[in-house]
């Protein structure tokens, strides 16, 4: 006896409820192609001599690299969120918290709204809630069922 | 023939490996979370394991985006501890059970598990820190490993019912070796944390102790618990508990709980540690 075969996952519909979560990046696929030479940059920085020649000149460094321009100017800013949606993943990205000194937790709260003591105060408190985080589409719905509550 | 006798599932946040490095283990900020880990390291001294089969995801170190190995077995003889961009840690070096691993690796693919075969790689805090938590600072780690590295990176990762499969598969496996050995398997990451976006700082300490009730239970349900449950309930690094499924798989329907521990926060994360053995 053969066992029947599982019908296949509908692909589409998973890859769309992935991009529902507010608030973050998930690492699809997709974003790992389009950041696949940010992410090998960085990469790149596990080794205490190219983390110097980084350091010395960041954009000399940068232009050895075949990614984008917006790419670089995120990479020279540390400007993470943008980053993330060039396809950055946080764990390769986490080789340059590092070769700037800066605690995982750091790094991560400049991605927030929040200073860095917030953040760390938050965490000791228990954390982010989940209500109200979950999805996109149910805070838009929340929120249209609020408008025509108060009449909008 | 090889005996699976155990599983633990623990939490392998880097920040731990650097308590234990800079002798914090004791402070106001980590003495909570080591001494949930007091009764498991008494416990692994009488229990002597000779093998862990420790399940874990490589997080940048080993691999980068060149390769990206879904289900990877480590093969090899030894492992070193890697530079993850501060040095390595100060550990012991990472003996392997190349014996073991290898009639795993070969059960797993006649089993339909086509996984990777690992001969050389260094292995980073996702490994070494359960080993720290478990054995504390020893010399020489009390036991052998066979590293069983999982992608919960890239999407799609495996499905929590593959990673049930495999664990089941694995238990299998560990069953027909010939040789005498007392083996356990630890399933490693999580619990909820989110580490990137406006919404880090994501954790749920609910969702996190229905999943340990879950693990206890005599039930399969956490097999079929779909990803974007772990993203929307646990934050995008919540994932890594899939990995807690491949050792739950691993021993059988029914479980005792020897051990169950759960804290917040370490750094970004919810730390979550049980200890199970088959009944």
């Amino acid at each position: 006896m053969t066992e029947a075969a599982k019908p296949a996952a509908d692909i589409h519909a998973y890859l769309a409820e992935l991009e529902d979560i507010p608030g973050t990046r998930v690492y699809t696929a997709a974003r790992a192609r389009k950041g696949y030479h940010i992410n090998q940059f960085a990469m790149s920085l596990m080794t205490g001599d190219n983390r110097e020649r980084f350091k010395a000149d960041e954009r000399a460094y940068l232009d050895e690299w075949p990614i984008s321009e917006e790419a670089k100017a995120a990479l020279l800013k540390r400007d993470y969120n943008t980053l993330l949606d060039l396809g950055g993943n946080v764990y390769f990205l986490s080789k340059l918290f590092s070769t700037d000194g800066l605690s995982f937790a750091e790094a991560v709260s400049t991605m927030t709204d929040m200073t860095f003591p917030e953040y760390r105060d938050m965490m000791l408190k228990g954390g982010r809630s989940p209500v109200g985080n979950r999805s996109i589409k149910a805070n838009l719905a929340a929120a249209g069922a609020e408008a025509t509550k108060e009449g909008y | 023939m090889a005996r699976l006798t155990a599983g633990v599932g623990s939490s392998h946040v880097p920040l731990l490996g650097v308590a234990v490095d800079q002798g914090k283990t004791g402070d106001d900020y980590f003495g909570p979370i080591f001494a949930g880990y007091d009764w498991t390291r008494e416990w692994e001294k009488a229990e002597k394991p000779d093998v862990v089969i420790l399940v874990y995801n490589d997080h940048a170190s080993a691999f980068d985006m060149k390769i990206v190995p879904t289900f990877a077995i480590g093969c090899g003889e030894h492992y070193k501890p890697a530079d993850e961009g501060w040095g390595p840690r100060k550990v012991p070096d990472v003996e392997g059970h190349a014996d073991l691993a290898w009639h795993i690796a070969q059960s797993l693919i006649l089993d339909d598990f086509d996984m990777t075969i690992i001969n050389e790689m260094d292995v980073d805090h996702g490994l070494t820190v359960p080993l720290s938590m478990m054995f504390g600072t020893p010399e020489k780690w009390p036991c052998k490993v066979v590293p069983l590295a999982v992608n919960v990176v890239t999407y799609p990762v495996p499905s929590g019912n593959r990673c049930w499969a495999l664990g089941e598969a694995v238990a299998r496996a560990v069953a027909s070796f010939p040789e005498d050995l007392n083996v356990q398997i630890w399933g490693t990451g999580g619990m909820s944390h989110q580490l990137q976006g406006p919404r880090a700082g994501l954790l749920n300490r609910e969702w996190d102790n229905k999943f340990l009730d879950m693990l206890e239970s005599d039930d399969d349900a956490a097999r079929w618990i779909p990803h974007i449950e772990y993203l929307r309930e646990t934050g995008s690094e919540g994932i890594e508990m899939v990995m807690w499924l491949i050792m739950r798989g691993a021993l059988g329907k029914k479980v005792k709980t020897l051990h169950r521990h759960y804290h917040i926060p370490c750094s970004n994360t919810a730390i979550g540690h049980i200890v199970l053995e088959p009944a």
